[in-house]
């Protein structure tokens, strides 16, 4: 995977979280996904198709999913229910579209979001692609983003 | 004024929602796809505005959209997309398809206010 294609997620989600949260996200060195390592508890996942394949996800510990998605609603959610799953999914949405506009040459379709809830549940990578994996701190918490893109 | 919220997401629906209250809208109506949209608006006009997202299921934005665009009696309902779609292409066919207006997700109250001219 061309490790260029990262550099738009990386903006898309530093610009969701300022604009949405009105906090600031800190990428840390991106690292490629070798072994299935578990991630954390609750994962928004889209799929991209066209001139590229892939998925990107972004998983939160559940702790910070709470506290983003309460702050997102004004309210404070204690489980994960509905509510929850459909703001991850949602940010989600809005970091992928975001970062379509930056990917300059490539027309891609992006997916509804799916929400992965499971106590360190794990993304298996793929063998024929390389997932790239960055990860973020915050003041609410640090987060991952997984990128698995293949151009066609 | 009155505006129809149509977004796939209940959170960004209550979001978008407790922004337009605090601008003084009278009455948010909202649907959860575009056949739902479509059922809401043949109900419940007067509408002034519709806020409108692109990838939903049932019906998406832009089919909604293009079958709004198609009836005379909603000639002068505006339509403004509400999406995560931010390339230039898309914004041109949805504008190509009738939108008035065009706003990108992420965006800050401010920003929503000023492309409603509230």
């Amino acid at each position: 995977m061309n490790v260029s294609y990262i550099n738009p997620f990386i903006q898309a989600t530093l610009e969701t979280f300022k604009t949405m949260l009105n906090i600031e996200a800190v990428p840390e060195e991106p690292r490629i996904k070798q072994e299935p390592i578990p991630t954390y508890d609750v994962s928004g996942v889209i799929g991209l198709s066209g001139d590229a394949k892939g998925t990107v996800a972004i998983s939160f510990p559940k702790f910070m999913a709470l506290k983003v998605v309460s702050a997102l609603l004004g309210v404070t959610l204690k489980e994960i229910d509905p509510d929850l799953t459909d703001g991850i999914g949602e940010m989600a949405n809005i970091i992928v579209g975001n970062a379509k506009q930056h990917l300059n040459g490539f027309h891609l379709s992006i997916s509804l979001p799916n929400v992965i809830v499971g106590r360190d549940h794990t993304l298996v990578p793929r063998k024929d692609i390389s997932t790239l994996v960055i990860p973020f701190k915050t003041e609410m918490g640090n987060f991952s983003l997984e990128v698995t893109l293949k151009t066609n | 004024m009155n505006v129809l919220l149509v977004d796939d997401s209940s959170t960004m629906r209550r979001i978008q929602k407790t922004q337009l209250e605090n601008f003084g809208v009278d009455k948010i109506i909202e649907a959860g796809d575009g056949e739902e949209a479509m059922e809401k608006l043949e109900t419940s006009m007067p509408i002034d505005i519709i806020l409108l997202d692109w990838n939903m299921p049932v019906m998406d934005g832009l089919t909604f959209l293009k079958e709004v665009r198609k009836k005379s009696e909603y000639s002068k309902v505006k339509i403004f997309m509400c999406t995560s779609e931010s390339e230039k292409p898309k914004v041109f066919e949805a504008l190509q398809a009738g939108a008035n207006n065009y706003i990108v997700k992420p965006f800050s109250p401010e920003a929503l206010k000023k492309k409603l001219e509230l």
